[in-house]
């Protein structure tokens, strides 16, 4: 048989077909697909469960839920599944997988066995995190409650039930996932580069997705140390965040930020990458700066690791410490603005195609901005005294990662989905589903930051009657943007059963990198000769 | 660039409404409907916290106007249909430097104001009175230590406990209680997981963390009830354990005082009684 496929011609390799393709997989474009369908439903299921809050949230008093346990499940769930489950996959192991082969002019990942393992550990880490909602967790009552931070003790002594085990169970397979993938690209991007390919001539979304890998690698290894450490205070009597046996609470919060902090880079990093090739795309112009560019997103990664204590400034910390925290975290806004000035320089002077990646991208900067200048805020430890864990707080990191993060998954989604598919989407549908997402995420998260100021605080499922107000048009917001959810599958579905095809480079002279020199959709195992770089 | 700087007088003036109509909105010691910026200030710290928040407001507001005026910008004249032939151009040193040099002076411009509130806020002035809050699961109880260490549970009123004018889930059974224009030095601690007091009129948010003793303090400069909520995550009823603190003259807090120490001596003497009559039993 593989005999005679082979005659068949070069595009004609043998693989295995129908199920075992892909849980066998070991194509980085199966799997790059696997990782996007997985995203999908995880985002489907976070955003379900945003629209539960915003249904509890639309009125003062308790409507939807019996209690407010319940609710905070709900909260906790959401950002565990969108970070762990939806941003994450989508972004580095969907388009990474995906794109960084084809970019740098790969046959395929360095360890493609590796490229499965790391995919299927995290159907497994997801049912852990479902199973948690389903078992005790506080006494009486099911589903983890404690936010997407876990803080002890209310995650030790306040969950005596099996369900923040579960969820640790969870994060140590979806940390061992993204590890292993974090290594994978590593090597990658390092050894398999064409020839004639320097650093200093791969792609922005390469470079973004090797800063991301990086911070993977440092990162994750102590949110697994942490979560460790409190699986065993759970369960063998270790105290490790019990002051009574000379433990500290806020030992947790120190590892935990030192993980989560790096974390929410990594959220948004690859984003910064898809930006720049969208915006030198449809410009028709090399990106401005490219090396301020490389480099800036370096400088984040790296600052991104010592300013971690920002997220506790009011724990008790001492004075100097705090003083640090404030110019550490100001220092990253410097980057960040050479990031965005590039970008709107990358435009200027340009010839602007208004197709839909590129109006993800332009809605993309404007948002990451405004999310970015409230982080300025923020950082001030003296006004921070007023906002922390307020909803000020909750717009501001939904400025940065809803309407960044996921703004930017929408836009690479767009910008790749004729390569991926061989298919055009069709523009209007993907226009509507813009203006649609727009309109309604700055509706909800917008009269958020009012909130905040007026001090209405964070994962709670009721609020003083003040508060109903801003609270009414946040969850009106959130429907219309549910709606522009619906209308995005439907696009995805409309585009495939009418089968446009896309051909090898639907955006024209704009798109310069090599996936674009390849056939709509790339054949099984492409480069059979490597591609030179001049 | 006329456009430019239209849209940031533009948005300028919208910051200036906010920013000025804001008293007028913004409830005192407890939020207001349609409220739009910080609560009113009743301490100095929190005098400091709303200036120095409108100041950023400004600034944030003049950036963000500015990268959309330059989006404006770059999507009217630089389309395709108004410029079909792109340039090449991707470096320009002059302008490199200068978005980075002058990020870089905007943020020490804001890093004075904001260290001398800082300093301000954590350098605890020598106090007229300490209070002890000890957050529990799901109330707080506050202990007089200064006062012969009386100590109070003081937990949300339900409803039909609540009097017509008393605020949903933030009016409390038993009010800490502070007289008007005295350092109070709070100092916190959790009994169980972590909470945090706040009160916003106050500019004060500070962790009850157990196995810590942590301290914030204000000065309230005018009498009256301001209400703050849990402010960490603590478990199902996190957002059923308000505080509320009355602020009274000199002579009503000395008055409270005497009160109570009878109301909630009782409290203190029990535990003794019991133990006293454990040890009398002869073994």
């Amino acid at each position: 048989m593989a005999t005679i496929e082979k005659a068949h011609g070069e595009d004609q390799h043998d693989h295995p077909h129908g199920w075992r393709r892909y849980l066998y997989s070991t194509n980085h474009k199966d799997i790059g697909t696997m990782y996007l369908v997985f995203a999908l439903f995880g985002g489907l299921v976070g955003g379900i469960l945003s629209i539960g809050m915003r249904l509890e949230l639309m009125h003062p008093g308790l409507q939807f839920f019996h209690d407010a346990h319940m609710f905070n499940v709900f909260t906790t769930a959401h950002g565990l599944i969108m970070i762990f489950f939806m941003v994450m996959p989508a972004m580095i192991g969907g388009f990474g997988n995906w794109m960084i082969p084809l970019m740098i002019g790969a046959p395929d990942m360095a360890f493609p066995r590796m490229n499965n393992i790391s995919f299927w550990l995290l159907p497994a880490s997801f049912s852990l995190l479902l199973i948690s909602l389903f078992v005790e967790g506080e006494p009486g009552a099911p589903g983890v409650a404690a936010g997407w931070t876990i803080y002890a003790p209310l995650s030790t002594s306040g969950h005596p039930g099996p369900a923040v085990d579960f969820a640790i169970l969870s994060l140590h397979l979806a940390g061992a996932s993204s590890i292993l993938g974090a290594i994978n690209f590593i090597t990658t991007i390092f050894n398999m580069r064409a020839p004639g390919m320097t650093l200093h001539k791969m792609p922005l979304f390469v470079w973004s997705q090797l800063v991301t890998v990086f911070l993977i690698l440092l990162a994750m290894p102590v949110l697994a140390g942490a979560i460790t450490m409190l699986l065993t205070d759970r369960n063998f009597g270790t105290t490790f965040f019990t002051p009574g046996g000379g433990g500290d609470p806020l030992l947790f919060q120190h590892l935990f930020w030192f993980f989560g902090h790096p974390e929410v880079y990594i959220l948004i990093v690859p984003g910064f990458g898809m930006i720049s090739q969208i915006v030198a795309t449809f410009a028709k112009k090399p990106v401005f700066g490219y090396l301020g560019m490389a480099y800036a997103m370096v400088a984040i990664g790296g600052i991104g690791f010592v300013v971690w204590a920002h997220h506790m400034y009011t724990v008790g910390m001492s004075t100097a410490a705090q003083a640090y925290f404030v110019v550490a975290t100001m220092v990253i806004a410097v980057p960040t603005g050479v990031k965005i000035f590039s970008w709107v320089a990358t435009m200027w002077g340009g010839s602007l195609e208004f197709k839909t990646p590129l109006l993800w991208a332009i809605g993309f900067i404007f948002l990451f901005t405004v999310g970015g200048v409230t982080g300025v805020v923020l950082a001030n430890a003296g006004v921070d005294r007023s906002l922390q864990d307020t909803y000020y707080v909750v717009a501001h990191f939904h400025y940065v990662l809803s309407l960044g993060a996921v703004f930017t998954i929408f836009a690479g989604w767009y910008y790749w989905f004729p390569k991926m598919s061989g298919y055009m989407y069709s523009e209007t549908i993907g226009k509507l589903h813009f203006w649609l997402t727009f309109i309604g995420v700055n509706i909800v998260f917008f009269p958020q930051h009012f909130l905040g100021l007026a001090g209405m605080p964070r994962r709670i499922a009721d609020y003083p009657d003040a508060f109903a107000g801003w609270n009414l048009v946040s969850s009106l917001g959130s429907y219309l943007s549910g709606f522009g959810a619906l209308v995005f599958f439907f696009g995805v579905a409309h585009a495939f059963m009418r089968k446009q095809k896309a051909g090898d480079n639907p955006w024209g002279a704009g798109a310069t990198t090599l996936e674009w020199t390849l056939p709509s959709p790339p054949p099984f195992h492409q480069y059979n000769e490597l591609p030179l770089i001049k | 660039m006329l456009l430019l700087i239209r849209l940031i007088v533009f948005a300028l003036t919208i910051v200036a409404a906010l920013a000025g109509g804001e008293p007028a909105l913004a409830g005192l010691g407890q939020p207001s409907p349609w409220q739009l910026g910080l609560q009113q200030s009743a301490s100095p710290v929190m005098d400091n916290i709303i200036w120095f928040h409108d100041f950023l407001l400004y600034i944030i507001t003049a950036i963000a106007g500015f990268v959309l005026a330059l989006l404006i910008i770059v999507m009217v004249r630089f389309n395709a249909r108004a410029n079909p032939a792109p340039s090449r151009t991707t470096h320009n040193t002059l302008i490199e430097i200068a978005w980075t040099i002058i990020p870089i002076m905007i943020l020490m411009f804001i890093a004075v104001p904001s260290f001398k509130l800082l300093f301000f806020q954590l350098n605890v002035p020598p106090a007229d009175l300490t209070v002890k809050a000890t957050g529990k699961q799901w109330f707080w109880s506050y202990s007089y230590p200064d006062n012969g260490g009386f100590e109070f549970d003081s937990l949300m009123l339900k409803e039909g406990e609540r009097k017509q004018d008393q605020p949903r889930l933030l009016a409390v059974d038993n009010e800490m209680v502070v007289p008007v224009n005295k350092t109070v030095r709070v100092i916190t601690t959790g009994a169980d997981v972590i909470h945090s007091f706040a009160v916003p009129s106050f500019g004060i948010k500070i962790d009850a963390v157990p196995g810590r003793i942590n301290e914030t303090w204000f000065t309230a400069t005018r009498e009256g009830v301001y209400y703050g909520q849990c402010s960490e995550l603590c478990g199902k009823d996190h957002a059923f354990m308000p505080i509320a603190v009355r602020v009274v003259s000199e002579q009503a807090f000395s008055a409270w005082i005497e009160d109570a120490k009878k109301k909630y001596a009782r409290d203190e003497v029990l535990p003794s009684t019991t133990v006293a009559a454990a040890q009398s039993v002869p073994e």
